[in-house]
């Protein structure tokens, strides 16, 4: 049984409303900083945890609160990145809507310890019910005296707002968000400055995701060093996974880092192994924009080490054999995907939510799209396989923001692991236009018509 | 601060990015550039043109820098080494980036009023390939009316962003700006206002292909037939200094003077620009100077032409007077006893 850290108390009975959240021990981590740390020791105590980001990046937070520029003079705010929208990634809704005291909480305590008298919750657009949950929270705290003037008689003032987006995914990357949150049109800055110099109306900012403020209570009650001991490595603590696919047991888990991916699939405790009893074919563990990995490269890394729910394990030997622990999306598919489909839907993400301001991604993400399509529909030429890898290659870090990479990487990992099912799909048009293809007869059965061994 | 671009050494003042640096050396050296506009704040850094390989960040920290970055939005560090045209991973992602600008351009030249003065027709010309690996429909648009002065044609933008900021910064009421999202993104005005504001005209101007026309020239002229002079008035709005555009002694066209990079060095009134096209008005003050090959300089000459003389045998030269009678015909009157010899076929 793992250790629970964000989840421990979720099936408590009423855990959503603030007098049952206070009753098992909430705010706690407040008072303690308020009262006994200065904000500098909180900030140490998040360095001394080794937390790092969950929103997909990985940085440590407390690096990243450390850049903060204390020596402008100006207002320095947090702003919290709620904006969740990738597919396969639903583990922040899950932690707002069942326990959002917690992300108040953790937004205090990290506001404290960056000096932001000012933080915001920047909110995915079509999550409003969970938005509705908030700000109910936020004002169920405000009447408690956690927000406001004066908290807890420490001089110490916050305010804190949640603030709906208009559905846009490029508004998670975190410049894009704080011109969405001035009311700008979402478009991404170009960096340096980065935000913890010039963010939000140009004041010091931290932009974090709701999984790492969620984080900092625990750490601030428990020390840095109980947090650090959690987890392998530089992969300390526990991950929210959110879990979809061909698998028995969808849905959000938390589990320590370091846990192995064997264990996390096939387990009870975890996703009780394939659903249908059908094989396994391939997986992405970190949310649509990682890359793809095939059947053989889950369990074991290329060294034939068992591979584990850790940043450096699943990103081992880097694209050509690994991928990303990015947003913890993991999404298993059996024999029965096709990978073209499931690529072609992808990339028909990335170009429906691409801001259109850079070249390479506004017309790159729409090249893919399309080309995909007529592979996917049966009308794809041989040169189209070579032409996606071409045109992925051209856009992989040639944009302002990671979303470039994110339409390119999810295409390049299918076609190095999957090229052959791409090759069966522009040679056997007629198969994939007649036929639900692969439901009835996995690709497996057909894959001796390529001719050809997956490269 | 010293830094080096392709080989090529300068010291700069802080805050210089390399494209700056780069314009300063000149030459080959110096990257394009379709959406950075020195005269506009906040551009560039989007249509990713300029970038370049920097192979030292700086004395400090000499490690290079693992992506290419956009030339036009990083500053310069002491110390540091640029590799622009000596870069094999610059000029493939210039070729890119060519390619995807032209994925969604319509290449109507032949009939495109920016004809002759397109930095995508340059860009093109020396970065792109002469066939097309996209297949695809191109993205089209009904054209748009977007005011008096002003034709727009969404099919050729190329969303560099340059006339919202000339909205932005030079005009009151912004009307105008990017809706839509990715390659559905255009330019258009909020439910069908006009640009009226007295400096719109300068959004022509700045827009690098020909997305926005200049509704008073339009298909008058190709470009490379206009003869343009710096002139100049008293203009109570705007400096008054302009670049006409003249067809025999009828003024065309009227725009900002550009400097060798097609960037206005001030912005003009739509006054100067759009309502006086009479010689009268103006202040000639000469030929407008060119710095950069385009074929917009073709057959305009800066340099006075001094007369050339032959020096060879007169008998020589006889021969071809005759030619010239020859071909003259009836535009050329003889003189008389030329017609006399002519007709009984002595010449």
């Amino acid at each position: 049984m793992s250790r629970k850290i964000l989840l421990d108390k979720i099936n408590v009975p009423g855990i959503k409303s603030y007098e049952v959240y206070r009753a098992n021990g909430g705010y706690a981590s407040v008072e303690k900083a308020l009262k006994t740390l200065t904000p500098d020791e909180v900030v140490e105590e998040v360095k001394t945890s080794g937390l790092r980001g969950r929103g997909g990046a990985g940085f440590p937070a407390g690096m990243k609160w450390s850049f903060i520029d204390k020596k402008s003079g100006k207002p320095r705010h947090l702003v919290c990145n709620a904006d969740e929208s990738e597919p396969g990634t639903f583990k922040d809704r899950f932690l707002m809507e069942y326990i959002p005291h917690l992300l108040i909480e953790g937004m205090i305590t990290s506001s404290y310890a960056l000096g932001a008298n000012l933080s915001y919750i920047y909110i995915r657009g079509e999550y409003m019910w969970v938005f509705k949950i908030l700000e109910k929270a936020i004002n169920e705290a405000r009447a408690a005296g956690w927000l406001g003037k004066n908290i807890l008689g420490t001089g110490y003032d916050l305010d804190l707002y949640v603030h709906c987006g208009a559905g846009a995914y490029i508004c998670g990357e975190e410049t894009a968000l704080i011109e969405s949150l001035e009311g700008k049109r979402g478009n991404p800055r170009i960096k340096p400055p980065f935000p913890a110099v010039s963010g939000l109306w140009a004041n010091p900012t931290v932009v974090n995701n709701v999984e790492t403020i969620a984080a900092v209570p625990w750490i601030v009650n428990n020390g840095g060093a109980e947090y650090a001991k959690i987890g392998i490595g530089r992969s300390t603590g526990t991950k929210l996974i959110s879990a979809s696919g061909h698998i028995k047991n969808p849905g959000v888990y938390e589990i320590e880092l370091g846990l192995s991916v064997d264990e996390f699939m096939n387990s009870d405790e975890y996703l009780g192994g394939m659903s249908s009893d059908r094989p396994l074919k391939a997986f992405v563990p970190g949310g649509s924009s990682v890359p793809i990995l095939p059947a053989n490269l889950i369990f074991k890394t290329a060294n034939g080490e068992d591979r584990l729910m850790t940043y450096e394990s699943l990103s081992d030997g880097g694209f050509a054999t690994g991928s990303m622990l990015g947003s913890g999306g993991f999404i298993v598919y059996n024999d029965t995907a096709c990978i073209v489909r499931n690529t072609w839907n992808f990339s028909r993400f990335y170009h429906h939510e691409s801001c259109g301001q850079c070249s390479p991604c506004r017309e790159g993400t729409g090249w893919l799209e399309k080309v995909l399509h007529r592979i996917e529909t049966g009308y794809g030429r041989e040169e189209d396989i070579d032409l996606l890898w071409s045109i992925q290659a051209k856009i992989e870090g040639n944009t302002i923001c990671p979303l470039g990479d994110a339409a390119a990487w999810p295409v390049a990992a299918a076609i190095r692991h999957f090229r052959d099912e791409f090759e069966y799909h522009v040679r056997f048009p007629e198969k994939i236009k007649n036929r639900d293809h692969f439901v009835e007869e996995p690709f497996e059965k057909v894959k001796h018509l390529v001719g050809k061994a997956t490269v | 601060m010293k830094v080096t671009i392709d080989g090529q050494s300068i010291e700069v003042e802080p805050g210089t990015t390399i494209l700056q640096a780069a314009r300063m050396i000149g030459g080959e050296s110096v990257p394009p550039a379709m959406c950075y506009y020195s005269k506009l704040k906040g551009s560039g850094g989007k249509c990713r043109c300029c970038l370049v390989e920097v192979s030292k960040g700086s004395d400090a920290d000499p490690r290079p820098m693992p992506k290419l970055v956009a030339s036009c939005v990083t500053g310069c560090m002491d110390g540091m080494e640029v590799n622009s045209t000596a870069s094999e991973r610059v000029q493939e992602a210039r070729k890119s980036v060519t390619e995807f600008l032209l994925i969604n351009h319509p290449l109507d030249c032949p009939v495109c009023d920016q004809a002759g003065e397109c930095d995508l027709q340059n860009l093109s010309f020396k970065h792109g390939k002469s066939q097309t690996r996209y297949i695809e429909e191109k993205r089209t648009f009904a054209p748009e009316d977007i005011g008096p002065n002003i034709q727009l044609h969404m099919n050729r933008c190329i969303l560099c962003y340059r006339c919202v900021m000339v909205a932005d910064q030079l005009t009151d009421g912004r009307v105008h700006g990017v809706v839509d999202r990715g390659d559905h993104s255009n330019i258009s005005t909020c439910i069908s206002k006009a640009i009226t504001n007295e400096f719109s005209g300068n959004m022509i101007d700045v827009c690098p292909v020909g997305a926005l026309t200049d509704k008073t020239f339009r298909f008058k002229s190709r470009v490379w037939f206009n003869k343009p002079f710096n002139a100049h008035r008293n203009c109570d709005k705007c400096c008054g200094k302009v670049t006409v555009w003249m067809f025999g002694n009828e003024i065309q066209r009227v725009t900002g003077r550009k400097d060798e990079y097609h960037e206005v060095e001030e912005f003009i009134c739509n006054e100067c620009r759009f309502d006086h096209k009479d010689v009268k008005d103006w202040v000639i003050e000469g030929p407008r100077k060119f710095e950069k090959d385009s074929v917009i300089n073709q057959n305009n000459y800066t340099r006075k032409i001094a007369p050339v003389v032959i020096e060879t045998e007169e008998a020589i030269l006889k021969g071809r007077e005759q030619d010239r009678l020859k071909i003259s015909m009836a535009a050329i009157p003889l003189k008389a006893g030329e017609q006399e010899a002519f007709n009984e076929g002595n010449v």
